[in-house]
């Protein structure tokens, strides 16, 4: 056994594992609190990343492109909130899963006619384009560290904006008494209307940060936000500790999936076989693992407790 | 007879009159969507009867349409070019068994699971399973994988020749026709019943003494294996099969015209997928960007019409019930 | 409203068999959605120039060209292939990008009997057991570019490779091609989910662990623009040299030079055209495509531009006469019309037998990105299926 590829390779999932959790917990809050089934919220993901890589030529520098393109995503949020989403609360959740499904085709044209099929390639600073060598052959591009970081240090804010502040402890009262916060004289629609925003922002940053790494492209939504629900789903809906732990498992299934499933495979059937496969498993799997925690517990690892 | 079973017949009528007169006069094309339309017309209606009837949204029955597709494709292919001479084979009634039992098979063991949760877990338990036929299929090399897999000779029935576009589109229709008659039939029994019941309240009726989850599980099967009969039909019609079928984004498409046309209705889901394809082909002549109107109106018809073209039509006609 | 339909499709059916007689119709199938539009907007474009070119007519004929959209799917593709030949009845249905569209869709134009000519898809089936007699290719066959690559891995002494590319019918015929010809050890292969996998992570740590002297890939489209920058991020150029096939083209290299990715320069591929090739057709392929839409036209771009002049010269051969198939296909197979790769012929499979380049990327002459030949690979290069194709 190569140690050093396996240590790579668990940072490579993660990588993917905190990605994962920046689109999930946007996911998470919007169903968990305003009880919303969003399948845009991929499109959204997109948009950031759109709006992120054309700052990023227009500033010249990412990173300050990033911090401005957040709060554009956020308006975009809210402005979907305001025209469409909030229309739907009322309704069922096939009526949520048929209108974002609508939403989705809107949103990824619009980014079609707006920025061309062509993508973008976005440029990182020089200091964030090299490598970091953690230990003799173990090198990790220094960008994949940054979202590693980003995706704890979102995680750990999200803990402290939920648990300890006045906005979270609203968020928390307006999830299992509605009506009782709009006692206290809050305005709930705009609660709501934050919440819906906040979510954006962070799918919005997740796109930001796969950017550089994939270019922005029209329709890269369309697959995250498949997994973004599966973590959900296998975490508890609305269950940010849930969310975490449930990216962080499918990140390394999917990455150690394709970094090892095609050796073992090969143990059993050619070599051309075990090649076709194993990329094909390594994302069954996924779903394999949704089905037997939802048989074993039909909420999910981390129901929460509220409702 | 009421205004809805007026609608429905007459709409019957056309599509029993009108392809194949387009067929005559040279408009093989117009054929050819028609076809497409009956058959996942009777995807609709199988998905109707639970998501409709039943309250179950599932997020994932394109799977059975694959499912039924590969039913044709596979033994055709061994039949082709060799190998598993277990399963090699053109014989029709063999594929058609083959597309409705492992239909069944695989709503059973995936509705035993999914109906173990409820609401947007239902939802998206069922899209994981389709998601994961989905990659099965992916991972087959053997039989093209990503690449999809060419059908060269269609099934061989008794009496039907599926080459000939007029006896494929006659077959579909006709199985249109009792697959929306059995719906119907069930609908109005006793199981249907308890089935409506089920979607209204669950404590209810379990507490009037019902095993709700064996009347769930029941559609949901049945609902699978009359879907799965439409892949075969499909994988017919198209000669071309490719995991593609069963994304979750062609499950998403069979919902929108359940919804569009109105769920819980007899004609509903076929004036949902008349339109949606109808729509698809107007929208996507005009335009490379057509699905942006096309998702407008999906948008519109979930906020604004409520009970699809059906419930349109009763609120027109509501008086004569 | 049944009535109403009958007669407006009654009607417009009257009035396409009137216009029919003078124009000859060709169907266009490429990829106008999602962001492999990219490729499809490309060829839309030569097309329309080689028209330009042409006055509009074959002949004379006017041309009734019909762009269909594949959506990047299989299935879709046959769908708008099928609409193409039943509804429109086009004489020929050129295009397709892809091979697995490619392969989904061809039964659809040869059983009603029209020609097919690939602008770039060359899935190794239609060369070899599928060839058929109205099955023209302007592009080449799969195997072949890799091929010139493998040879020139064996030139520059290279002992062992890892080859990563993605899980579809091009990419598997890209690793058989590439395996063919090198004379080293192949240490390891991965094939990728395609089109959704666009993070390699796994896959280049990988690559990196097996010690192997080189990194073969294939990245047709956005996944190409993909893999390079992380190729680039995971600092493997000294250590793990990339040899790649399609995977950067002049699509992807003004996204490159406005992201200041200079990695790419130096970069080399193996192709059978390149915009610096001499003769008058490319020249004026190449300086008017610039001219009309500021880029540098990508190779799909130039096989496109070949498609719609070898559909030409067959119309021409007939002299408009499109009820003739053997004449024009006699007119297709001898190959004569100005080709932007210069002269070449074809095999018994209707596969063009070529030319392979090595390109490199350069900075041109006015500072745009673009690419340059470095020397030739093979002359005169056939595909390895053509021995399987009954046609003689």
């Amino acid at each position: 056994m190569d140690y050093t590829l396996l240590f790579v390779q668990v940072i490579n999932g993660v990588q993917l594992g905190l990605l994962l959790f920046l689109v999930a917990s946007g996911l998470t809050l919007v169903f968990g609190i305003l009880d919303f089934v969003n399948l845009a919220h991929g499109s959204i993901y997109m948009i950031g990343a759109f709006i992120c890589a054309s700052l990023t030529f227009y500033l010249g520098n990412f990173l300050l492109a990033l911090l401005v393109a957040l709060p554009l995503t956020g308006l975009v949020g809210y402005a979907i909130e305001r025209f469409v989403a909030r229309k739907l609360y009322e309704k069922d959740h096939l009526d949520h899963v048929l209108g974002t499904f609508g939403l989705i085709l809107v949103l990824d044209t619009s980014a079609h006619l707006i920025w061309g099929p062509e993508g973008i390639s976005v440029p990182l600073p020089l200091w964030l384009d090299g490598q970091v060598e953690i230990f003799e052959g173990a090198v990790i591009p220094t960008f994949r560290l940054l979202i590693i970081a980003t995706g704890l240090g979102v995680a750990a804010g999200l803990v402290w904006l939920v648990n300890y502040t006045r906005l979270g402890m609203l968020i928390r009262a307006g999830a299992s008494n509605r009506t009782m916060v709009s006692a206290l004289g809050i305005d709930i629609k705009t609660l709501f209307a934050l919440v819906f925003a906040l979510g954006s922002m962070m799918a919005g940053l997740a796109g930001m940060l796969i950017s550089p790494i994939t270019e922005a492209s029209i329709g890269m939504g369309g697959e995250i936000i498949i997994t973004a629900f599966v973590v959900i789903i296998v975490g508890g809906i609305g269950s940010m500790k849930g969310a975490f732990i449930a990216a962080i498992i499918i990140g390394l299934i999917d990455t150690l999936g394709r970094a090892f499933l095609d050796s073992l495979f090969e143990l059993v059937m050619s070599e051309n076989a075990a090649e076709t496969a194993a990329p094909a498993v390594s994302a069954m799997m996924i779903y394999i693992l949704m089905a037997i925690i939802l048989a074993l517990r039909p909420q999910g690892l981390f129901p929460p407790k509220v409702r | 007879m009421n205004t809805i079973g007026k609608i429905t017949i007459a709409g019957m009528l056309i599509l029993a009159i009108v392809p194949p007169v387009l067929l005559l006069s040279g408009q093989a094309f117009y054929m050819d969507l028609a076809t497409r339309l009956v058959i996942l017309g009777i995807g609709a209606v199988s998905l109707n009867l639970i998501l409709g009837f039943g309250g179950m949204v599932s997020f994932g029955h394109a799977a059975f349409i694959g499912l039924g597709a590969y039913a044709v494709g596979i033994p055709a292919y061994h039949a082709t070019y060799g190998e598993f001479e277990m399963v090699a084979s053109y014989n029709g009634l063999l594929h058609i068994a083959l597309a409705v039992g492992f239909s069944a098979l695989f709503a059973l063991i995936t509705g035993a699971i999914s109906l173990r949760t409820k609401g947007v877990y239902f939802i998206m338990i069922t899209m994981a399973f389709g998601q994961m036929a989905y990659y099965f299929f992916l991972s087959l090399d053997i039989y093209g994988g990503d690449d999809g897999l060419t059908i060269d000779v269609r099934s061989e029935l008794p009496l039907i020749n599926l080459d000939s576009p007029m006896q494929l589109y006659g077959l579909s229709y006709v199985s249109l026709a009792v697959a929306m008659y059995l719906v119907h039939r069930m609908v109005n029994s006793r199981f249907g019943m308890v089935l409506q019941g089920t979607k209204g309240n669950v404590e209810r009726m379990a507490t009037l003494g019902y095993n709700t989850y064996y009347y769930q599980l029941l559609a949901y099967v049945i609902s699978g294996a009359m879907c799965g009969y439409a892949g075969f039909l499909l994988g017919n019609f198209t000669t071309f099969i490719s995991p593609d079928m069963m994304h979750w984004t062609r499950s998403g498409e069979l919902m929108f015209m359940v919804i569009l046309g109105g769920a819980s209705t007899a004609l509903g889901p076929i004036l949902g997928s008349s339109l949606f394809i109808l729509l698809e082909e107007i929208l996507s002549s005009f335009t490379i960007y057509w699905h942006l109107p096309f998702g407008l109106l999906l948008i519109l018809v979930v906020l604004f019409i409520r009970g699809g073209i059906m419930g349109l039509f009763k609120n027109m006609g509501g008086s004569s019930k | 409203m049944k009535k109403l339909i009958t007669a407006t499709i009654a009607a417009t059916l009257l009035a396409s068999t009137a216009l029919q007689a003078a124009e000859v119709k060709i169907g266009f199938v490429t990829t106008l959605t999602t962001g492999a539009a990219v490729i499809g907007k490309d060829q839309q474009n030569a097309v329309n120039l080689a028209i330009k070119h042409m006055g509009g007519k074959m002949g004379a004929l006017d041309i009734n060209l019909i762009f269909a959209d594949d959506g990047f799917k299989p299935e879709t593709g046959k769908q708008a292939t099928d609409k193409l030949v039943k509804q429109d009845d086009v004489n020929f249905v050129a295009g397709y990008i892809w091979s697995h569209v490619l392969l989904a869709s061809r039964k659809s134009v040869l059983d009603a009997g029209k020609f097919l000519i690939s602008a770039n898809a060359g899935p190794s089936p239609v060369a070899g057991k599928l060839c058929h007699e109205n099955f023209f290719s302007s592009s080449w066959q799969n195997d072949q570019t890799p091929m010139a690559m493998g040879e020139v891995l064996n030139q520059k002494g290279v002992k062992s490779i890892y080859v990563i590319a993605p899980n579809y019918a091009a990419g598997k015929n890209m690793v058989a091609g590439v395996k063919r010809t090198f004379k080293g050890k192949i240490i390891g292969t991965d094939m990728t989910k395609w089109p959704s996998q666009l993070d390699f992570s796994a896959e280049l740590a990988k690559a990196k662990a097996s010690g192997a002297e080189g990194l073969f890939v294939f990245y047709p489209g956005k996944a190409g623009g993909a893999f390079m920058k992380q190729y680039q991020q995971a600092g493997l150029k000294a250590t793990l040299p990339l040899y790649t096939t399609f995977t950067v083209d002049a699509l992807s290299l003004p996204k490159f030079q406005a992201a200041k990715f200079n990695d790419v320069l130096g970069s080399q591929f193996t192709q059978q055209w390149d915009p610096t090739l001499d003769n008058e057709q490319n020249k004026r392929f190449v300086a008017d495509f610039r001219k009309e839409y500021g880029t540098y036209p990508s190779f799909y771009a130039a096989q496109a531009y070949d498609a719609i002049f070898l559909i030409k010269s067959a119309v021409e051969a007939v002299k408009g006469d499109l009820k003739n198939m053997d004449g024009m296909r006699a007119a297709m197979k001898s190959a004569n019309y100005p080709s932007v790769r210069g002269k070449y012929t074809y095999g018994n499979n209707h596969m063009p037998i070529q030319n392979f380049y090595l390109r490199e990327v350069i900075a041109g002459a006015d500072g745009a990105w673009t690419t340059k030949v470095v020397k030739t690979v093979y002359e005169g290069h056939q595909d390895p299926y053509a021995k399987d194709c009954a046609m003689k």
